[in-house]
């Protein structure tokens, strides 16, 4: 590893204690010992297990759930449905007033994806809490169902989510988020060549080595600690005590420790059921995913689509930028709504271009509900500007990291959120990535800062 | 359900648990035993999470009957330090950043040892190969790699 020095040079302090140093984790003697604790790793007397009965259905109304068979089976020892739950209509932003609450804990008279919880049942071993949960019998009146995002947003497409009343996110700016910079058409009418192009993502799967879960234990003072593997620790603690009207000091969690994420383990969704579950029973309750849930439950990264059109000049200059992004939520909101809005704000990318148009739309549709994973919002669309910036450099027969140095915001530019552009470093590390990667590129641009002359 | 008693050294130590039939031995060394070092990342046999050593042998803990082990013995990455020494393959995925998370790694220690208890001296196609059945899905690999190639090396000075 090699630390350079001399970039930015009058900006730092060389005082740095720990930056360019190998430093070991503090973590990982327990991980190499096998002595790390991880949540499934705490055991408990007369612990439960929790299974959940899923929806077959991508779209249905529940017409009844009967429930007697599985309470007779041996082990059983508390079946939940939708009425045991104290505030079964969530969404976990809601703590950051980002509403409506438009998902619920366990289904309550509808399904809206295939996998969604409809029943808990709780039994002394896991294998009771499967065998019981396969004798609950839903009745379902299956409902179409849509699976595209553009198909969503034609008029008479079946209504996902009934909380929003419409297949997409109703921003405080309308239908969808917007950004509006310039004038863009009189930039494309300026342009030497426009270049439109679409770009479309496949939902994708954290698939943490260690699946998604957590136990509780009622400590028998009406508090319950949960020892969890949620990304999030405070963000669920805030959201179970919604769920449960428990005020949060009833609620102790214990976590930090976390078998992969990527994001996958931020959604809150297995602990307020299981705190009920111990609650409602009195017994340490444990509801860990299946691998197979892990993979086909757990909330992946979001589809996208990218429709880019771009004005170039002959020069390199990109005078014109519109976009319009889709965000596939799947059913429910999740993180979605604020993937999609990060994206309105990052499509113009790390460059400075005068005439700007993003429309971004979070849209509903009868699939996996979708939430955060690394860089969730952004890293698609940076695919897809990434790609469309090597699409315009041949357009042009420029090489494409010259035409990157040419776009490359500043210190001072404005970007096309109104925001100033502070603490740019895109030239430099263009630069030194064209030594790393051996891909000269011509002396003027190797002379370039990011301050401007003069500023 | 009838239990069948089941006997075992486990690292070094004589264990015996009553299970019930059917019982997985990572079910009976995590719950029973408490030794939570052999994790459950799929339950399936396709993760290699639940890796142990099973008389010499690399064998998948959520895919091995306990009673099938009566007698064996087992070893598992909590028993591998002695008297708080780390062996040489834990020193070498600590000092090469082969842990992020840490749940694939008791797994990927157990396979990198029957590797080297066989091949003291593998090729990097050896390590690869012997890795095959472990997923990790924080680290991309190569640090595992490295580690396994510096622990064999370290092993073969000491020898010399
Ligand atoms: S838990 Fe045994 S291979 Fe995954
Ligand atoms: S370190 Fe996380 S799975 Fe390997």
């Amino acid at each position: 590893m090699e630390l350079r020095k001399s970039y930015f040079a009058d900006q730092r302090k060389d005082g740095l204690h720990e930056i360019g140093q190998g430093r070991p984790r503090l973590d990982s003697p327990g991980h190499v010992m096998g002595k790390t604790a991880y949540f499934a790793d705490r055991n408990f007397p007369g612990m439960l297990h929790l299974k959940m009965v899923r929806s077959p259905h991508h779209h249905a109304r529940i017409r009844s759930i009967d429930t007697s068979e599985a309470e007779k089976h041996p082990g059983v020892v508390k079946i939940l449905t939708a009425k045991d739950v104290p505030h079964n209509v969530y969404t976990i932003l809601i703590l950051i007033q980002i509403g409506p609450e438009d998902e619920t804990v366990l289904a309550d008279g509808k399904v809206r994806w295939k996998g969604e919880a409809v029943v808990a049942v709780l039994a002394e071993t896991e294998r009771a809490a499967q065998e019981a949960a396969a004798k609950v019998k839903v009745n379902y009146e299956v409902l179409p169902a849509v699976f595209d995002m553009e198909e969503a947003l034609k008029p008479g497409a079946p209504l996902v989510n009934e909380y929003h009343g419409q297949n997409y996110y109703l921003y405080d700016s309308g239908e969808c988020r917007k950004v509006r910079f310039g004038d863009v058409e009189a930039g494309f009418a300026e342009a030497d060549h426009i270049l439109e192009q679409s770009y479309q993502s496949s939902p994708i799967e954290h698939a943490p080595t260690e699946t998604t879960g957590c136990v509780v234990v009622p400590e028998g003072n009406d508090r319950f600690t949960c020892y969890t593997n949620t990304q999030a620790m405070f963000f669920t603690l805030d959201n179970a005590s919604i769920i449960l009207q428990m005020p949060g000091s009833k609620l102790h969690f214990v976590g930090g420790t976390v078998g992969g994420g990527f994001g996958g383990k931020v959604d809150v969704i297995v602990e307020p059921i299981a705190i009920l579950g111990a609650k409602l029973t009195g017994r340490p309750v444990c509801f860990i995913y299946s691998r197979e849930e892990e993979m086909q439950i757990s909330s992946p990264r979001a589809a996208e689509k990218v429709v880019i059109k771009d004005g170039v000049m002959k020069d390199g200059r990109i005078v014109a930028r519109k976009v319009t992004g889709y965000t596939d939520a799947g059913a429910y909101s999740r993180h979605s709504p604020y993937g999609a809005q990060k994206g309105a704000a990052h499509y113009p990318g790390p460059y400075t271009i005068p005439n700007v148009w993003i429309d971004t739309y979070c849209v509903y549709t009868n699939r996996t509900p979708s939430s955060a994973m690394r860089g969730f919002g952004v890293t698609i669309g940076d695919f897809a500007l990434e790609v469309q910036m090597d699409k315009l450099a041949r357009l042009i027969g420029m090489d494409p990291l010259e035409f990157r140095f040419i776009n490359a915001y500043r210190d001072g530019d404005m970007k096309a959120h109104h925001q100033p552009t502070e603490g740019a470093a895109l030239i430099e590390c263009m630069q030194e990535a064209s030594r790393a990667a051996n891909w000269p590129v011509a002396e003027k641009y190797m002379a370039m800062s990011s301050y401007k002359k003069g500023a | 359900m009838a239990k069948v008693p089941v006997q075992f050294t486990l690292n070094g130590r004589e264990k015996a648990e009553f299970v019930e039939g059917g019982t997985t031995l990572l079910h009976a060394l995590r719950d029973k035993i408490g030794d939570t070092s052999p994790k459950g990342g799929c339950h399936q046999g396709t993760c290699g999470a639940c890796s142990v050593i099973i008389d010499g042998e690399l064998k998948l803990s959520c895919l091995t009957l306990a009673e099938t082990c009566n007698g064996a013995t087992i070893t598992t990455t909590s028993g591998l330090a002695e008297a708080g020494v780390l062996h040489p393959l834990q020193r070498a995925f600590l000092d090469a950043f082969a842990t992020q998370c840490g749940f694939c790694t008791p797994g990927m220690i157990m396979a990198a040892k029957v590797l080297l208890d066989h091949t003291p001296n593998p090729s990097r196609d050896d390590v690869v190969e012997a890795l095959s059945g472990n997923i990790c899905r924080c680290t991309g690999y190569e640090p595992i790699i490295q580690a396994v190639l510096t622990a064999a090396r370290a092993n073969s000075q000491n020898a010399a």
